[in-house]
């Protein structure tokens, strides 16, 4: 573990001892953040979920650039943001002024990724960067914080900025050995935390969490409920490596298929299959783990917020 | 090799439909497929189809060279020909265009041809694959003899990225093998992993910066005498 200093209230749960959750939003093609922003004040009212995740064009596509939704997200949700910042798009020196420029609006943590190929998102003809990869990003994120410098170890005028950075790790990589081997690396560069890549296989995750044990950084595995049977079946057939349980599939078209035209009913239908899912999920990782949390991508989601969380000791202010 | 791919037909036909004899030039060069006089014959056949269709008749005439990048042997097997004919139309690389039109000034040379990348064919198989992208500062040392450059979509140097299934890249769906398991399983083999723990750095673009330029001194190196730098 970095001995850097906790800046985002994210790091200073962890390092009280919270069993902390984040949450994710998606600003996507859309002029309008109403609903991102409606969703991150859900999020706030839980008294569960320290910050909120604003991705970074997702499966490649070209989505609003996740800066200026994590600033808005701060200032009028009072939750704090995760900002998502992929290489895929920009060179060095376009995430390094990047960096600087959430540092002045306040951001306090970054998480680095590649990011999904420009190949398989809505652009696929564009060129795609990776000038640098997201190890060699925690590398430079860790000079201005650490050392107040840029990647080249010119000195940024008024000092170090203050932020925490985390990884990614995927729980679904196969193999997995050089997936462990590589988050190895990206520790070695000074990442403060890891937040996983979605799990639904119990088993799995414990023996993948247990393996990042070794790094002594805290761990916030993901999850991701599913608001519908479409959105799993996408899931199961689309996101490398990751298959949702058959039960759980047949479940939610079952739930949908029975209450057809009564909206209320295929909710509760839906939000009962999740929490019986995930509740006991999230309560064995708790139990029987060392992580420092649960990433949670309920992503337009919030009515299932207050029911999954809602037995978990309160922590966030 | 430099693999290469020819351009549509039609593509080919609006590039020489100006000129009424072209002379059609195959490379016995590193290009493969292999583009030699078989291969510039056909092509002159359908461009004289295509040709008639637009009620007009081309000639032409195929020939090959040895070595299209190579000046002398380029220059001494085309001039002969290029007083009977308007435009020359090549199927060797990219380079084999440039040379041509170096060599021939007084003639146009055109490309029948788009260059895909350097690399070779899978032993026993109907498809080539990029091994190298000439980044001027090799790694393949480090990394059990697979280029992570070249062989990774994302061109990562610590990677994997995560996103592979089976050892299988999640660009392509799935159907080329992650260059980063590659290189984990041959390290692994050779109990040599403490190279893919290594960290390392940032690249220095500098040495793949366009265009791309070297000189040779005269003890066969590019490496810049010291009096030479004083100049």
């Amino acid at each position: 573990m970095t001995n850097r200093p906790a800046f985002s209230n994210l790091m200073k749960a962890v390092q009280e001892g919270h069993f902390v959750f984040t949450g994710e939003l998606e600003p996507k093609k859309i002029l309008n953040l109403d609903e991102i922003i409606h969703s991150a004040k859900e999020m706030k009212k839980t008294g569960r979920i320290v910050a909120a995740n604003v991705t970074d064009g997702p499966q490649g596509d070209a989505y609003m650039s996740s800066m200026v939704p994590s600033y808005l997200v701060q200032e009028k949700a009072n939750i704090e943001a995760v900002w998502q910042v992929t290489v895929r798009d920009r060179n060095r020196v376009a995430l390094f002024g990047d960096v600087i420029a959430g540092a002045v609006l306040g951001l306090k943590n970054i998480l680095t990724l590649t990011g999904d190929h420009t190949a398989l998102g809505d652009h696929k003809k564009g060129r795609a960067v990776y000038d640098i990869d997201s190890t060699q990003f925690a590398e430079m994120l860790s000079m201005m914080i650490d050392d107040g410098v840029d990647y080249e170890g010119n000195e940024i005028e008024g000092g170090k900025i203050e932020m925490n950075f985390g990884c990614v790790a995927n729980p679904n990589s196969d193999p997995r050995e050089p997936e462990i081997l590589k988050v190895g690396r990206k520790v070695e560069q000074g990442v403060d935390f890891i937040q996983t890549q979605t799990a639904f296989d119990i088993d799995q995750a414990k023996d993948f969490l247990k393996e990042l044990e070794q790094f002594n950084i805290p761990v916030l595995l993901g999850i991701f409920p599913l608001k519908s049977h479409g959105i799993a079946w996408y899931f199961d057939n689309f996101i490398p490596g990751v298959s949702v349980p058959k039960d759980l599939l047949k479940a939610l078209k079952t739930a949908e298929k029975e209450n057809k035209g009564n909206k209320q009913g295929k909710y509760a239908a839906i939000d009962k299959i999740n929490i019986e899912f995930f509740k006991p999920f999230i309560e064995e990782i708790k139990k029987s783990t060392k992580a420092a949390g649960i990433h949670c991508m309920a992503v337009e989601y919030e009515r299932l917020f207050a029911p999954l969380l809602g037995d978990f000791p309160e922590y966030v202010k | 090799m430099i693999i290469t791919q020819l351009k549509d037909i039609d593509q080919i036909y609006n590039l020489i439909k100006p000129y009424d004899k072209i002379l059609i030039t195959g490379c016995d060069g590193c290009c493969q497929p292999p583009r030699s006089l078989n291969e510039a014959k056909v092509l002159g056949q359908l461009l004289e189809l295509k040709s008639r269709t637009e009620g007009k008749e081309l000639k032409w005439k195929a020939i090959t060279v040895l070595r299209q990048c190579d000046d002398r042997i380029a220059a001494t097997t085309c001039r002969p020909y290029i007083e009977e004919f308007d435009a020359i139309l090549t199927l060797a690389c990219g380079l084999g265009v440039v040379m041509m039109n170096k060599v021939l000034p007084e003639i146009l040379t055109f490309p029948a041809q788009n260059s895909m990348f350097g690399g070779v064919q899978n032993t026993g198989e109907n498809n080539f694959i990029e091994y190298c992208e000439t980044c001027g500062d090799c790694i393949i040392g480090e990394t059990g003899g697979v280029c992570p450059r070249a062989g990774c979509a994302k061109h990562l140097s610590n990677g994997p990225c995560g996103g592979m299934v089976e050892g299988m890249c999640e660009v392509g769906g799935y159907t080329i093998p992650c260059a980063w398991v590659q290189i984990w399983a041959r390290l692994k083999e050779f109990n040599r992993l403490d190279l893919f723990k290594k960290y390392r750095g940032p690249r220095d673009y500098r040495t793949s910066t366009s265009p791309g330029y070297m000189t040779i001194y005269k003890d066969y190196t590019n490496i810049k005498e010291e009096k030479e730098e004083k100049k």
